[in-house]
């Protein structure tokens, strides 16, 4: 059976992109953001998994407004990225990992989680700039990839509890995958930010850090908030919020904190990352 | 589908509902083509050309001349896709939140900041 060790959670501006090709991470600018990162990536050396499972938002490369999917699964052999019209660099394609893909898709399903199936999908920052935070050096990404897209661009968005819902569903399928794999979830996005209208620059650090302690031990709390309450507390582009909730609902077991970084800003972004680690329970301590 | 823009009651902030995404559809489809190089280059050549081609209205139109992050929103921009026009005016995510705040980025960054402390 395949193994869950944990998830990563992390902000995914597109400066970030920047910053990595000049070489800015000991910048005093940058220095607070990056030096959350070589205790993550230390903690992914000792986990070694073999696959990522990305939760993220497409931001307007692989899906425009003629055919947004709620929710999208990624089920090619590779993935790549592209010109975002931004000016960030691109990086090297990730693999895939078809089998995985068309597991989780069949799981989904089933489980009620009507996902678009994608043989061709670009990959934006979202999903880019998190890995290469994890993976540096700006070589072949050493894991293969599942995306698992959210549409976070065109109003209604799913809910804060749908999210959780599929990130359970996911961990569900995750448990239950017959293979000798080791699996890291990841969901990037957030935190509060907002880019556009008379209150852009909004940014709620009280609730950030709330969030944050909610992720470790109480996520059903984030989960019970609407849309548009989060809007409130955390920004218009805030609520990416909902990629964080879907990676944490995937850990089906006892989760501890190993590691966790907040700064504000980046851009315009009150930044965060997380490392939680999912130890696996007995099953009867798991129903209880 | 109501005939007026909804409220959603959360000051100085857009939903991006049904309402909106069907008002910018050509303004968006115009900014999501600016993913390429050869598109940019194209609309820098000829900029009304390039938004006949796209099929823009009127408000449109008047909305990407202006420059104006507020009214490209209000024709039913989506910030992603406008983000794409910004990198084409090589404007940052600070240079449009400064614009839309009506202060320096100078004083936008220092906002950004203090919001840390």
């Amino acid at each position: 059976m395949a193994t869950v060790v944990g998830a990563v959670t992390s902000s995914h501006v597109p400066a970030i992109g920047r910053a990595i090709a000049k070489n800015l991470q000991q910048d005093p600018y940058w220095k607070p953001f990056f030096d959350g990162y070589p205790p993550a990536q230390a903690w992914l050396a000792q986990a070694k998994p073999d696959v990522a499972v990305i939760f993220y938002n497409d931001h307007g490369l692989n899906f425009f407004l003629d055919k947004l999917p709620t929710f999208a699964v990624g089920a090619a052999p590779e993935y790549r990225n592209a010109d975002e019209g931004w000016g960030i660099p691109t990086v090297q394609p990730f693999t895939g990992d078809p089998a995985l893909s068309w597991h989780l898709i069949e799981s989904l399903v089933a489980d009620e989680f009507d996902i678009t199936m994608c043989q061709e999908m670009l990959v934006d920052h979202a999903a880019t700039l998190p890995m290469a935070l994890l993976w540096p050096g700006g070589g072949k990404c050493p894991v293969c990839i599942v995306p698992i897209a959210m549409n976070h661009v065109q109003h209604p968005l799913p809910s804060p509890k749908r999210c959780f819902r599929l990130g359970q569903a996911v961990g569900r399928a995750l448990d239950a995958w017959n293979a000798d794999a080791r699996v890291v979830v990841i969901g990037t996005g957030g935190l509060s930010h907002q880019l556009d209208g008379k209150r852009a620059g909004f940014i709620n650090k009280p609730f950030d850090l709330m969030c944050m302690d909610a992720m470790v031990d109480n996520p059903e709390k984030l989960a019970r908030y609407s849309t548009l309450d989060i809007i409130r507390e955390a920004g218009a582009q805030g609520t990416e919020l909902m990629a964080w909730i879907a990676a944490r609902g995937a850990l089906t077991g006892r989760v501890t904190r190993i590691h966790s970084n907040y700064h504000v800003p980046i851009s315009n972004t009150a930044t965060g990352m997380m490392v939680l680690q999912n130890d696996a329970q007995p099953i009867q301590a798991r129903a209880a | 589908m109501s005939d007026v823009q909804r409220d959603y009651g959360i000051p100085g902030t857009t939903v991006f509902d049904g309402w909106l995404a069907r008002k910018g559809y050509a303004l968006n489809r115009m900014c999501y083509s600016f993913n390429s190089a050869a598109n940019r280059d194209e609309f820098v050549r000829d900029e009304a050309a390039y938004c006949t081609k796209y099929g823009l209205s009127p408000e449109h139109r008047s909305a990407i001349a202006s420059r104006n992050v507020l009214q490209l929103i209000s024709a039913g921009g989506n910030i992603y896709y406008l983000a794409k026009f910004a990198g084409i005016l090589g404007l940052d995510v600070q240079d449009i939140g400064a614009q839309q705040t009506g202060m320096t980025k100078d004083a936008f960054k220092a906002m950004l900041a203090a919001a840390g402390e």
